[in-house]
């Protein structure tokens, strides 16, 4: 209950007045870009213009603190399990070998295995940045409009949206559900030992299923009450249309996709090679 | 026709919907007998897939374009189901056969799809919070016109107008947690005004609001009605607050069969609501109790057109014979809070400055409010789910700060409104006997003590039973029991009558009555002013975080200010006994209370 979600934050900026849909598309080339390359060079300038749009954005820190540590956590999770599982990476990937320290049995630490953890990392803070910003910045009720106009089908679309409207409700009942249960005694505090408590939040979930079955049950005679789900198309209420800075966004981002792209593959790898 | 509009709906603030041909030159509030008929059913019955026995049976009835009909009838008695047939959901939605004749607007009823019904019928649904799908209130009232791919500029003009209908136009762009119930209600109403179909449905429109939005809801219904001439079925229980506003006909229900249709005065004035197990406003059971032969011409059906001259007199001498109420007893306090703060968080608006109370040893307390006054966290706070700012709360005497949760459940039990969220087992049995098994109780003491507390509770013969098996009521019940079992000798019960009909809500009252005299001291959260009215020998009213008021619950209904802070309502005897000139409109209603529990065997 503390710990806020992320969620949009109703400002005025240039980003925020972007339309959905325009985000939407602007976000999923960016995401493809920085999956796709390891070029070092294009992760930095990837990086250094996403830390420009937050800045332009004016979003507050204390509107993603939340969710961005939790980011962080995973991140540092991920570099570990990197290492862990094959710490010679970098040296199949670039070819080289220059051992900088020895760990124990296989594992070595290599310039190549930090330089190309060193990508991992850059590639995750190029898109964390876009993502947020996606998020926090795109009215949810614009959402689903953005993602039918994209091509996804509106029914898909729209459950997506009636989840999400539906999730501080669920959140409401998960907290009453935890209450009552605490009260009779089912204890899921850390005072309790782990195996009790795994089997006292069964006793907390299944109450939780059932009021959501039945949340849907509602939601979904409602909707079909009000004509849902019958004709081919569907209007949207709070669709915008594309205006010249949308298009100009979108225009930028798919030259910035495309150089990129020339970028990294020029030398007819995905990897920028500083050790060739 | 505006013109005419403008006289007959004064305060509705011009609705500015098309009214279809049919409403042309209909006097506002007259029957209109000749009006084209659009709901036509003709033996008409319906069974569930998943039922045994028919829930409808040999239903003819018909009602005319323009009218504005009230459907009553107790749980089960099948009013819900023909609502459902009516808008689709029965058979599209929950599956089932119909049989019989039955049309729509001219066209039979089983060729037409829950698409082509809805462009017919508009419902608004008893659960407000579930139809709310938008993210916003102008997303919300839009569904229906965005499903019919109506284009953007034409549905922006006609969402603002459907939400200036219901006074919702300031709030387009609110999302639903910001709003209240009757809030929510009216978006719902807007969103199917929207689409401007000739009936409107109402499925049980009162059963989440307070009296005070229920008596707006009415008002409300009852202006879209004279504005729109649209015809409107409303599906209910609650007949009193129905009938704030005027209908045409009343059709009683009961196992599935039409036992009634009549228009209002003729059925207050037969015995035949209080046979199928309804409530009938109060005011017409005090007539009753005066001795007052109830006819048409006296115009029972409204509390204002009541026609005085021949019942004041036996009005008075019954007021001036009748008892009154004893002062309620001393009693020692076994839970007190003592000037209690409280705020979610350090920057946050307090919720409770300064909030103190009392519950006495063996005292039924009730506790009302209007919503976000405070009353849902004093419960919470009491059971240390919350720790207070600052203030004590204490039990007997002893300060409950340093009790854990767990600890505190052993004194006082909390049931919360929607058994839902209490309910974790499928067996009844392990249900009840979840809190002793957790606090280590032997199980053969455990099962003494389960059967027990499902014996007080008449829940024995169920002991084997699913949960899932049960009925509402019943599992309002095992949440009761299963706090019961830990034998705490303080209950707190938030609003234990939400939902139930006439029946119900005397079952479930007459047993928190007994296990208040097995001398537990039970403190109700509650908006149901029968219930604070019958049962309660005190009402505390909360407002801005603090008691606004602590009275006997007749000087709190018949205070103005108090009803209005907490979104009460007055109570129709007090109207009563205003219009018959008795003096003492508090005193009058004490009376009454006392009266109609002795008349009940008590």
């Amino acid at each position: 209950m503390k710990a806020k979600l992320i969620a949009y934050t109703g400002q005025d900026s240039p980003i925020h007045r972007l339309t959905g849909a325009a985000k939407l598309v602007v976000f999923a080339v960016w995401s493809v870009t920085a999956m796709i390359t390891y070029d070092t060079r294009v992760l930095l300038v990837l990086l250094a213009l996403g830390l420009i749009a937050f800045r332009v954005s004016r979003v507050r820190f204390r509107d993603f603190s939340f969710v961005l540590a939790l980011i962080l956590v995973f991140f540092l999770m991920n570099h570990v399990a990197i290492f862990l599982f094959s710490p010679l990476e970098g040296v199949r990937i670039y070819g080289t070998r220059h051992d900088l320290l020895h760990l124990v049995g296989r594992w070595w630490v290599t310039e190549e295995q930090l330089f190309y953890q060193l990508n991992v990392a850059l590639k995750y803070l190029a898109v964390i940045p876009m993502a947020l910003l996606f998020i926090l910045t795109t009215d949810p009720g614009e959402f689903a409009s953005s993602l039918n106009r994209v091509g996804v089908s509106y029914r898909i679309a729209c459950s997506v949206s009636i989840a999400m409207r539906y999730i501080p409700d669920i959140q409401r009942d998960f907290q009453n559900i935890r209450f009552a249960a605490q009260a009779r005694g089912l204890d899921i505090s850390r005072k309790e030992k782990l195996v009790k408590r795994v089997r006292h939040m069964v006793g907390i979930l299944l109450p939780l299923i059932l009021t959501s079955v039945q949340r849907i049950e509602t939601v979904s005679a409602a909707m079909e009450l009000r004509g849902f789900g019958q004709g081919p198309k569907r209007t949207w209420y709070s669709a915008r249309p594309l205006r010249a800075a949308d298009i100009a966004a979108i225009a930028f981002v798919v030259l910035l996709a495309a150089a990129s792209f020339w970028l990294t593959f020029e030398d007819g790898s995905r990897f920028y090679n500083p050790f060739a | 026709m505006n013109e005419r509009m403008d006289e007959t709906a004064p305060h509705a603030g011009g609705i500015g919907l098309a009214a279809p041909p049919a409403a042309a030159g209909r006097a506002a509030g007259a029957r209109a007998d000749n009006g084209p008929p659009v709901i036509e059913l003709d033996g008409f019955g319906f069974q569930y897939r998943s039922q045994q026995e028919p829930t409808l049976h040999d239903i003819t009835l018909t009602i005319a374009a323009g009218e504005k009909v009230l459907i009553v009838g107790p749980s089960g008695s099948g009013k819900s189901t023909l609502a459902h047939c009516l808008n689709g959901l029965a058979p599209h939605v929950h599956s089932g056969e119909m049989t019989g004749r039955a049309r729509v607007c001219g066209r039979e009823l089983a060729g037409l799809g829950i698409l082509e019904l809805s462009r017919l019928i508009g419902t608004v649904l008893q659960d407000s919070d579930g139809q709310f799908v938008g993210m916003t209130v102008g997303e919300d009232i839009a569904f229906e016109l965005e499903n019919r791919a109506v284009p953007q500029t034409e549905m922006r003009e006609r969402v603002e107008r459907a939400a200036r209908a219901v006074g919702m136009e300031a709030h387009l762009g609110a999302s639903p947690q910001t709003l209240s119930g009757g809030q929510k209600q009216r978006v719902s109403m807007a969103g199917v005004l929207v689409s401007d179909t000739p009936v409107l449905l109402f499925d049980e429109p009162l059963a989440s609001l307070d009296p005070e939005a229920g008596r707006q809801a009415v008002e409300r219904i009852d202006a879209i009605h004279r504005e729109t001439g649209k015809t409107i079925v409303i599906v209910e229980h609650r007949l009193e607050e129905v009938l704030h506003r005027p209908v045409d006909r009343i059709v009683v229900f009961a196992d599935g069969r039409i036992v009634a249709d009549l228009p209002p005065a003729e059925l207050l004035s037969s015995p035949l609501l209080a046979e199928t197990g309804l409530r009938e406003p109060l005011y017409v059971t005090a007539l009753r109790h005066a001795g007052c032969a109830i006819s048409p011409e006296l115009h029972p059906e409204s509390l204002e057109r009541l026609e005085l001259a021949s019942i004041r007199e036996p009005l008075r001498d019954w007021h001036e014979a009748a008892p009154s109420d004893p002062p309620p007893p001393r009693r020692s306090p076994v839970l007190e809070l003592e000037d209690v703060q409280f705020a979610y968080d350090d920057e946050g608006p307090a919720v409770l400055s300064g909030l103190s109370l009392q519950l006495g040893e063996g005292e039924l307390l009730a506790v009302a409010g209007h919503n976000g006054a405070g009353k849902s966290t004093l419960a919470r706070l009491i059971c240390g789910f919350y720790r207070p700012t600052s203030g004590r709360i204490l039990h007997r005497g002893r300060d409950l700060a340093g009790d854990t949760i767990k600890e505190r459940s052993e004194r006082i039990g909390f049931v919360m409104q929607n058994p839902n969220h209490m309910l974790s087992k499928t067996l009844l049995y392990d249900e009840v006997a979840l809190g002793l098994r957790l606090r280590g109780v032997p199980e053969d003491e455990a099962r003494e003590r389960v059967l027990e507390t499902l014996r007080i509770c008449g829940l024995h013969p169920f002991r084997s039973w699913p949960v899932s098996a049960l009925s509402y009521g019943q599992k309002k019940r095992v949440t009761i029991a299963s706090i019961l079992v830990l034998d705490p000798d303080i209950l707190l019960l938030d609003e234990p009558t939400a939902g139930q009909d006439y029946r119900h809500y005397n079952e479930m009252m007459e047993f928190v009555l007994q296990l208040k005299e097995r001398g537990k001291s039970i403190l109700v959260i509650t908006h149901d002013m029968h219930l604070m009215m019958e049962y309660a020998e005190r009402t505390v009213v909360i407002g801005d975080g603090r008691v606004l008021a602590d009275a006997p619950p007749a000087t709190i209904l018949t205070d103005a200010e108090l009803v209005r802070r907490a979104s009460l309502r007055e109570t129709s005897l007090q109207r009563l006994a205003e219009r018959a000139g008795i003096g003492a409109p508090a005193e009058f209603v004490g009376r009454f209370i006392r009266r109609d529990r002795e008349g009940r065997g008590r």
